[in-house]
C-alpha cells in the first residue's frame, strides 16, 4: 500500500481519531444531538485539523524540539479562533447552537496528536492528507452519532440544516417518525455514551471478523492498544 | 550556552505568536462587520417577532434605552427598545433574565403596551431540557404565544401563573419550573415596564448612534 492509501486507511478505520484513539471526546458527545449540528462541528474539526497539520509541516524544521508543544498549541488555536470568527460570520444560526464548543475544538487532542506524532515529521502534502483523513474519520463518527441520535430521540433527520447550508436545505428534512413526546435519553448526554459504545463495538465486531477470516487459528493475543503519539 | 539557546527559543516563540495572533487579528478585522450585521439581524427579526409591524414605524434597534431594576432580573443593565407610531410612544420591548429556570439563566423578550398589555414574548436564550423544558421556545412549541394579548393588572397577578399554582398558563408535562419561572418573569417585567413607561420614553436614546 502507498503512503496515501494507508493514511487513508488509518485516518478512517483503523486508527480512527473518535473511535480507536477515543480522542475529543468532549465535543463528539456533547453536539452530536442532531446531524446538522454534528457535521458543523465535523467539518470545523476537518478544517483546523488540515490547516495546523500543514502548517505544523512547512514550520517542522524551524521549531526547535524543546518548544514545538507551545508553538503547535498557537498555531491550532490561532485557526480554531479562526474558524470560529469565520462560522460566526458566515453561518450564524450554527454558530448559535453549537456555542461553546467551537473554541473547545482547540482541547480536541486528536489534533494535536496529529500535529506532534505525524505533521512534525512528515511532508506537509503526506500532513495534509493525513489531516483530512483522521479529520473525515471523525466527521463521519460525529455524523453517524448524530443521526442515530435524531433519529431515535427526535424522529427526524437534517432538522435545522438550513442553519449550516443556507435555506435550500429546509428540504433537507425528513421526518421518520412523529413522537408525541421526544424519547429524551437518546438527545441528552447518556445517549451519547451508549450511542458511541454501541458504534465502536460494531467497529470492533467487523475488525474480530476479518481477523478470524485471515488466520483460522487464533491463538490468545494482547488487547491491541491504540497508538496516539509516537516516541521522539 | 543555555542563555544562547534561550534567546533563540524565546525569539522563535515570539515570531509565531506575532504571526498567529496577527493573522487572528486579520480575520477579525476582515468578518468584524459581517458579524455585526448578522447580529444586528438576529436582534432585528426577533424584535419584529413580538410586536406587529403595523403598530409602530421607527427602527426598533436605532431606539433603546437600559435598565438595572431588579424586576428584570440579574446580569443587568437590560436594554429596552422603545416602540414609536409617528414619535408617540406605542410600546416598550424589554429584555430581562430569569434565573429561576431549571438549568441556568432564561433570556425573555416581552413587548408591552402602555396598559400594561402583552404584545409578545420570545425566549432568546435558555439551557432548559431538550424536550422538555425547551417547548418555550417558539421552534418547539406554540406555548409562548399564549402570552400575546394578555394584560396584567396587578403587581401580584394571579392570573400569571401557571395552572399547577391557580394561573391561567399552561405547564408542561413533566416539566413546571420553566414555564414557572418564565411566567413569573414577564408578569415581573411587563408591570415594570408599565409602571416606568412615560419615564422610559422620557431617558435619552442611547442606540441612536447604531449603524447597521
Amino acid at each position: 500500500m502507498s503512503e496515501f492509501k494507508t493514511l487513508a486507511h488509518e485516518g478512517l478505520w483503523k486508527n480512527n481519531a473518535a473511535l480507536v484513539q477515543l480522542l475529543g471526546l468532549c465535543p463528539l458527545l456533547a453536539v452530536t444531538s442532531t446531524v446538522t449540528n454534528a457535521l458543523g462541528l465535523g467539518i470545523a474539526t476537518l478544517l483546523v485539523l488540515v490547516g495546523s497539520n500543514v502548517t505544523v509541516s512547512v514550520v517542522r524544521n524551524w521549531v526547535p524540539k524543546d518548544i514545538r508543544i507551545p508553538v503547535f498549541v498557537m498555531i491550532i488555536a490561532a485557526f480554531v479562533t479562526i474558524i470560529e470568527l469565520l462560522m460566526n460570520a458566515f453561518t450564524f444560526g450554527l454558530y448559535q447552537s453549537l456555542g461553546i464548543f467551537i473554541p473547545l475544538i482547540v482541547t480536541n487532542c486528536a489534533i494535536i496528536g496529529r500535529a506532534e506524532a505525524y505533521a512534525s515529521k512528515n511532508s506537509p502534502l503526506l500532513s495534509a492528507w493525513d489531516g483530512i483523513m483522521m479529520g473525515l474519520g471523525f466527521a463521519a463518527v460525529l455524523v453517524i452519532l448524530g443521526a442515530m441520535r435524531e433519529v431515535i430521540g427526535q424522529g427526524t433527520l437534517f432538522d435545522g440544516a438550513e442553519l449550516l447550508l443556507g435555506e435550500w436545505a429546509t428540504a433537507l428534512r425528513i421526518s421518520i417518525i412523529d413522537f408525541d413526546n421526544q424519547f429524551l435519553v437518546a438527545i441528552l448526554p447518556p445517549g451519547a455514551f451508549l450511542g458511541l459504545g454501541l458504534i465502536i463495538a460494531v467497529k470492533n465486531y467487523f475488525d474480530e471478523r476479518k481477523k478470524a477470516q485471515a488466520q483460522p487459528d487464533p491463538s490468545p493475543e494482547k488487547a491491541p492498544r491504540a497508538r496516539v503519539t509516537s516516541l521522539t | 550556552m543555555i542563555f544562547a539557546s534561550m534567546k533563540k527559543n524565546g525569539a522563535i516563540l515570539t515570531a509565531f505568536a506575532l504571526v498567529t495572533t496577527g493573522s487572528v487579528a486579520l480575520v477579525q478585522q476582515l468578518t468584524a462587520p459581517r458579524i455585526e450585521a448578522q447580529e444586528k439581524n438576529h436582534l432585528m427579526q426577533t424584535l419584529t417577532q413580538v410586536i406587529p409591524t403595523s403598530k409602530y414605524n421607527n427602527q426598533l434597534y436605532l431606539d433603546c434605552v437600559e435598565s438595572s431594576a431588579p424586576e428584570l432580573g440579574p446580569n443587568g443593565p437590560h436594554r429596552i427598545y422603545r416602540a414609536k407610531l409617528d414619535e408617540k410612544p406605542v410600546a416598550l420591548l424589554v429584555q430581562h433574565i430569569t434565573p429561576e429556570g431549571y438549568s441556568g439563566n432564561i433570556n425573555i423578550l416581552t413587548a408591552v403596551y402602555n396598559n400594561a398589555s402583552i404584545a409578545g414574548v420570545r425566549i432568546t436564550q435558555h439551557k432548559e431540557t431538550p424536550g422538555l423544558g425547551d417547548k418555550v421556545e417558539i421552534k418547539k412549541a406554540d406555548w409562548v404565544l399564549s402570552f400575546n394579548g394578555q394584560q396584567v393588572t396587578s403587581e401580584n397577578d394571579s392570573r400569571f401563573n401557571v395552572k399547577k399554582d391557580g394561573g391561567e398558563f399552561d405547564q408542561f408535562t413533566g416539566a413546571t419550573i420553566t414555564p414557572r419561572a418564565v411566567v413569573k418573569s414577564v408578569r415581573a417585567a411587563t408591570w415594570y415596564a408599565h409602571q416606568n413607561f412615560d419615564a422610559l420614553f422620557a431617558q435619552d436614546n442611547l442606540c441612536q448612534q447604531e449603524t447597521l
